[in-house]
This record gives structure tokens, sequence and C-alpha cells, in this order.
């Protein structure tokens, strides 16, 4: 868990099924990640509602793999990702740009050392 | 009606391709009817996708079926215009998609079958009929497993999903005899090694049906009359309804195109 876990610095993602907007009464949410070759990661493609994990899968094929576009998914109930709060990307994320020396670019090679 | 209806040569072998392809197309269609009307989204995409597949199996069936006539036929005129009378589908696949329940338990009570006939036909010594069923199974296995997972949900959820996957299973029990029937006509193919004696089936079925039916806390009906008379073109009122729908823009507009 995050530090500022429940001290009100993280959030987590609204859980809809005890919030008000309930298109699919008491059908939970998932975020659906699919992987589309071998090698690669698992990659966030969207988001559906299943009554349960096996259901979700079957539906995760169903709505996002009909174009030959997975070899894998993962489905995750939505209320179980714990996300940065927009508002607060000044001090999250604002330190980072000033470090360009960060980025591999920002060095010169020597000729010398030829392809890396 | 502005078409006429083409008359087929049903030999041994084209007799039995339409009684298959008419089988997809049939369900395909009555799962096509659901697009925009499922409970929820993503079952309005999974029924889709599942008719979708049946749709591909239909073709696929057809086209074989006009090419062993060899009369000039072709996927479509076989679609499009054979009359109620022409078909050769299982009862069970035009029954009215009704609630849910009787949606699943039609496809669940199909796809048990489908998958065990098709991975059996794999080895028909028909290459094309064989190729087909290769297809067909891996689509067969996915609908059974998604359908079953309704039935136990449906069954094994509230009291009223569970009274109405009950009242769908009683319906429609006495239509799934017909799936384990053979004709004489059917003999020949089976001795041959073309196709498969569907009777040898029905022991596996039964066991694959009873399982999740159990799980689902549901019960199998004890009776054991079943109706027939799909596979002689002899249907339930529902399917002439099916396919003037279905048939309608063909026989006001032959040989339309899109």
């Amino acid at each position: 868990m995050p530090k500022n876990a429940g001290t009100g610095k993280w959030r987590k993602l609204p859980n809809r099924i005890e919030g008000t907007v309930m298109a699919t009464p008491n059908t939970p949410l998932w975020e659906v990640f699919i992987r589309s070759r071998n090698g690669l990661a698992h990659k966030h493609v969207g988001s559906l509602h299943a009554s349960d994990a096996t259901m979700a899968l079957q539906n995760a094929r169903d709505l996002y793999t009909r174009r030959g576009e997975g070899l894998s998914i993962w489905v995750v109930p939505s209320n179980a990702i714990t996300a940065s709060d927009p508002a607060e990307k000044g001090m999250m994320f604002e330190p980072a740009e000033s470090k360009i020396y960060r980025h591999p670019t920002f060095y010169e090679v020597p000729d010398e050392v030829g392809h890396m | 009606m502005a078409v006429a209806s083409i008359s087929v040569s049903e030999t041994p072998l084209v007799l039995y391709t339409l009684r298959r392809a008419d089988d997809a197309l049939i369900l395909g269609h009555r799962l096509s009817e659901c697009c925009g009307h499922a409970p929820m989204l993503e079952e309005d995409m999974a029924l889709a996708n599942m008719g979708l597949d049946l749709l591909g199996q239909a073709r696929e069936l057809y086209s074989y079926a006009a090419k062993v006539e060899g009369k000039g036929n072709d996927e479509d005129k076989l679609a499009y215009l054979r009359d109620v009378r022409q078909y050769r589908n299982l009862l069970l696949l035009e029954q009215p998609n009704g609630d849910f329940a009787h949606t699943m338990v039609r496809q669940f009570f199909y796809s048990a079958f489908a998958d065990l006939y098709w991975r059996a036909m794999m080895k028909s010594s028909d290459p094309t009929l064989a190729a087909i069923a290769a297809k067909s199974e891996k689509e067969s296995a996915y609908h059974l497993r998604h359908s079953s997972e309704w039935i136990v949900r449906l069954g094994d959820g509230t009291e009223q999903s569970h009274a109405r996957a009950q009242a769908a299973i009683d319906h429609l029990w006495a239509f799934t005899g017909e799936m384990f029937e053979a004709d004489a006509s059917e003999r020949g193919l089976i001795d041959a090694g073309i196709s498969i004696d569907p009777a040898s089936l029905r022991p596996q079925w039964l066991k694959t049906v009873a399982d999740v039916v159990n799980e689902a806390t549901l019960a199998l009906p004890q009776s054991d009359w079943m109706q027939q008379g799909g596979r002689d073109g002899r249907h339930s009122e529902h399917l002439g309804h099916l396919l003037s729908e279905l048939q309608s823009m063909q026989r006001t507009f032959p040989g339309a195109t899109w």
C-alpha cells in the first residue's frame, strides 16, 4: 500500500457499486488488460461490467478480442485499483520535469563507443 | 413473396449438410434478434459474437451443400429461397428467445451437443466436413462454456432467476431428443465414416448437462417424451415467422446486394 493510504492523499477509484451511477445495478466494474503478443506487457484496454471474475474474463474476451487483439487477458476489479489524485499532479510529477539528466539523451556518447 | 422457392436435390450428403447448415443459420438468426435487446451491453456483444460464429458455420456448410448438389444453387439461394417445409433444422433452435433464461438454456442444450458433435466429426472421412468441424468445435466449446456459466448463475442466483431457468429447462427439454436421431438417409453416411452416429454422444451430453444443472441447483425433467419433425421439414409455428423476416429482402428484391 502507498504510504499515504487512508489519509485522503490517495484515493480509491470510485466504487460504482456503492456510488450513485449504476447503469447496471449490482454488477461490479472490472478493468481489462490485454497482452497482444508474447514478450509484450499486458496493456489496459478498457472496462466492463460482470457479476464475478469468471464472467468478467468471458466478457473481456467478447468485448475486447473480437479482431484478434490478444493472446492473454487479465481482469481486475476496478475498486482494487488505487489511483493518484489529478489535483496533486504538481507535487507528484512536476519535480521530475527539471531532471533532464535522467534521460539517456542528456549524455553525449563519445564516437569511439560506437553503437550502444 | 415475389420470388419462388428453389428446389433442392436432397441426396444423402446434401441433406446431411443442409440439416447442419440450417441448425447454424436458425440459431444464429435467433441470437441476432437479441442484438440491442440483451439485459446488459456485455451480454449483447457475447450473444452477437455467438450468432456470428454460427452464421460463419452456416455459410461454409451451405456452400458445401451447393457444391455437392452441383445444380447451380449457392449459399444465398439455399438460405433465402427455401420455404419453411424445406428447412431441416432442429426444432429446439427455432424456438423463440423468450426471456434470457430461455435463450441461455436453448444455447446450453445445443452447445453441449454441438461441442461433442463437431469434435467427433473432425475424424470424418469427408475432408471438407472435417475442416468445418475443426473450426466449429472451437466455437462451440466457447458457446458451451459461456452458456454453462450463465446456467449456474441463473439457477443458483435469485429466487426469480432460479424459477425462470427451471421453467426454461422444463419447456425446452422435449426438444433435445431430436439432436440424437439419425434417419435412414443418414445411416449410409454413418456407415461410410462421413458422419457419426449422434446417438453415441447422448451419454456424454447427459453427463455434461446434468453436472451443470446440478451445480446450478436446478433439475432435469424425468420425462423422456421427445418432439421431432424438424429434420423432415415439419416445424413449429415459429419458423415460418422467422423465415419471413430473414428472407423478406431477397424475396422482394432478388439478388439485392449492398
